[in-house]
């Protein structure tokens, strides 16, 4: 069978197999639907759980930046599971007793205002939208891969299906459709990781092969990377830090209280039995989220070896790099190549005009390619490919390369259609019946979510089409704005009883104000291309500390902590039993089942 | 629950989140990211160390934390008579 056909099976297969479950196990009512956790074991939440949270970014993105980046991309591996201590510690649980379904609800609840609570809807959808961004760009790298077309025919394609996708309701709610895309989406991710590091290192475990031997020396894998890339002028990869060590912890710290602060992820916690529970619940979350992220920096590395090593026949074969039949000819090139420059994602430019593919660091050329007459790295390789071309460069089995295509697939899929149904609840639910419109019907608010949900699909896409980043980098600043305005109010709301809620407004504003005009100055107005407003701050990118905008939400973070702390302290206290409410949350005994109504 | 023992409660969950952060910030900011260049000179299984702390043991020790963190509060809630019925 074609490589093509077995394409469509496989994908064909795994949808058959999400909508089959969905239909077997179909949520009958509101609340069912949020507590479809609540009879399930905690392994399978866990699982459940694992399919919501790894997203495009975490599947068809991350690997690729890290290649890239090397030592540096390290901060997605501990920013992206970092966040479920935090989690886990300062907020699940409390969270849980508070036994709401929402996070606005929680803050216009703590907070006696509803004010709050449109703030928070306000920064919620911030968030949400820009993490929808993201996986956008994914959807569309792997869409465009999959019907052989261009990257923004794959754009447009998933917009429709992401819109079925979610506008399909109850479906992304029943914790088993869940459980079977996790399965999916880390078979997918697993198995050719299992081959490649069995062919370079001869250990299959990758979280082992990736401190192995390469195969036939005596070299470990890792100091082969190393070599590989100093060698044709790219940083070091196992030192390279990503522009500072002040950033890249930023940038972690970023990530962790952001993963803290996404809603999406938060609601699942809210729902679980008992409190003690949402303890536990989190890390059986992470266990499924740690099997990708151990196996992460291997598929990394290995890809970044078998990329090189493609173009370059003494990478792997020895001799030197800068002979001229090193370096393969452009007309012999292997078949996935073609196929990816179809999509435009992959381009090749002949600057010597020797009808061979010279693949390296061109600012900081090494002494060999300048005597050997190159003239400037002629491949082009986007980063968010890397995963999934990664079974194709290997040579793996096409049903390989069908499966990691249907991972990728359900890993955008599942939680783009996640943070569809937080934002439409958002508008429908937090903003309009319980603000603006109370005596809005239930058929009207199911409307206004439909609505909301398809204009955030529309800008979201349409902003994908010319991303402000890779997938990954695109997300980072989700959690950024996420980590600026959401984490720090929930978690003042539970560890200081004194916080009021105008220090929570102001700290929010501040919080989301800052990392907005930071990012926004770098990425555009609302990332459109064109009103970056560098200018304004003296026109140097980076000109906080050297600290990029994706990582920017970290600092976002201490402002929105500090302004409610000085804002709190000029103001009235919360009233007395907004107080004992504190109190009474951070004692497990006596939680009630969760319910949706306010208490004023 | 009277307010002392309120209070002492609060007080013992506060002292046990903060020692799990404080190991939790040690293997992720402090041996993967402020303290890797020096750790890199030991090589464990293949893996500069500092390195393999950034990629690979700050996770497995993330999931251990939250494990570990469950059980000893699981035995505090029973200690001061918290837990759920």
């Amino acid at each position: 069978m074609s490589l093509q056909a077995t394409i469509y099976l496989v994908v064909g297969l795994t949808f058959a197999l999400y909508i089959g479950i969905a239909i077997w196990s179909r949520a009958g009512s509101t609340s069912e639907f949020y507590v479809a956790g609540s009879g399930v074991h905690p392994v399978l939440n866990g699982m459940a759980t694992g399919a919501d949270w790894m997203s495009a970014a975490s599947f068809i993105s991350m690997a690729g930046l890290i290649a890239g980046m090397g030592y540096g991309g390290s901060l997605f591996l501990m920013g992206w599971t970092g966040g479920y201590c935090l989690l886990a510690m300062l907020l699940a649980p409390y969270l849980r007793k508070f036994g709401k379904y929402t996070v606005p609800q929680f803050v216009g609840d703590r907070y006696y205002s509803k004010g709050a609570s449109a703030v928070a809807v306000i920064c919620l959808i911030i968030a949400s939208t820009t993490y929808i961004i993201g996986q956008m760009t994914g959807v569309g790298v792997a869409f465009s891969r999959f019907l052989g077309v261009s990257n923004a025919t794959g754009v447009f394609v998933g917009m429709g299906i992401v819109f079925m996708y979610a506008v399909f309701g109850g479906m992304k709610g029943i914790t088993y459709t869940q459980v079977a895309q996790y399965c999916v989406l880390i078979v997918a991710y697993t198995i050719p990781a299992i081959f490649i590091s069995m062919a370079l290192t001869g250990n299959p475990l990758p979280q082992l092969g990736l401190g192995g031997d390469f195969v036939g020396t005596d070299m470990t894998l890792l100091g082969k990377v190393d070599q590989v890339v100093t060698d044709l002028g790219f940083p070091k990869y196992t030192t390279a830090t990503r522009i500072s060590t002040l950033n890249m912890f930023v940038y972690t710290f970023s990530l962790m209280i952001g993963t803290a602060g996404l809603p999406h992820v938060i609601i699942r916690f809210f729902t679980v039995p008992k409190v003690k529970d949402a303890r536990s619940s989190a890390g059986w979350a992470l266990v499924f989220i740690a099997i990708l992220y151990t196996t992460a920096p291997g598929v990394a590395a290995m890809a970044k070896l078998n990329l090189h090593a493609t173009v370059n026949t003494a990478v792997k074969g020895g001799g030197d790099l800068f002979a001229t039949e090193a370096s393969i000819k452009y007309d012999e090139r292997p078949d996935w190549m073609k196929r990816w420059e179809v999509t435009g994602l992959l381009k090749f430019t002949d600057k010597n005009n020797d009808g061979r593919i010279q693949f390296y660091n061109d600012k900081n050329p090494p002494a060999g390619a300048v005597a050997a007459g190159w003239n400037g790295n002629e491949l082009s390789v986007n980063r968010d490919i890397i995963v999934l071309a990664n079974p194709e460069i290997a040579q793996l089995p096409n049903w390989v390369i069908a499966l990691v295509a249907a991972g990728g697939l359900a890993a955008a899929l599942s939680t783009a259609a996640g943070l569809l149904l937080a934002i439409s609840s958002a508008i429908s639910h937090d903003l309009l019946k319980d603000m603006w419109m109370p005596d809005l019907s239930e058929k009207g608010e199911l409307l206004a979510g439909r609505i909301a949900m398809a204009s955030a699909i529309v800008v979201a896409g349409y902003l994908g089409l010319n991303p402000p980043d890779f997938a990954a980098g695109t997300v980072a600043i989700a959690f950024g704005l996420a980590a600026s305005s959401i984490f720090p109010a929930l978690m003042m709301g539970i560890f200081n009883k004194k916080m009021n809620k105008e220090g929570a407004i102001c700290g929010m504003a501040a919080g989301i104000g800052f990392t907005m005009i930071y990012v926004f100055a770098h990425k555009g107005l609302f990332f459109i291309k064109g009103t970056e407003f560098l200018g304004l701050f003296g026109g140097k990118a980076n000109f906080f500390l050297g600290i990029e905008p994706n990582a920017i939400g970290g600092i976002g973070a201490l402002v929105n902590f500090g302004v409610a702390y000085v804002v709190s302290k000029v103001t009235p206290d919360p009233p007395e039993h907004i107080q004992h409410l504190v109190e009474s949350v951070r004692v497990p005994r006596g939680a009630k089942a969760v319910d949706g109504t306010h208490i004023h | 629950m009277s307010e002392d023992a309120g209070k002492a409660y609060w007080y013992a969950v506060l002292k046990l989140v903060a020692v799990m952060l404080v190991i939790w910030f040690l293997v992720s900011y402090g041996a993967g990211i402020l303290f890797a260049p020096a750790l890199n000179s030991i090589m464990v299984g293949g893996y500069p160390l500092g390195f393999w702390f950034s990629c690979q043991g700050s996770i497995y020790i993330f999931v251990a934390l939250i494990f570990i963190y469950a059980k000893l509060m699981g035995d505090l809630d029973k200690k001061f008579d918290v837990h759920e019925e």
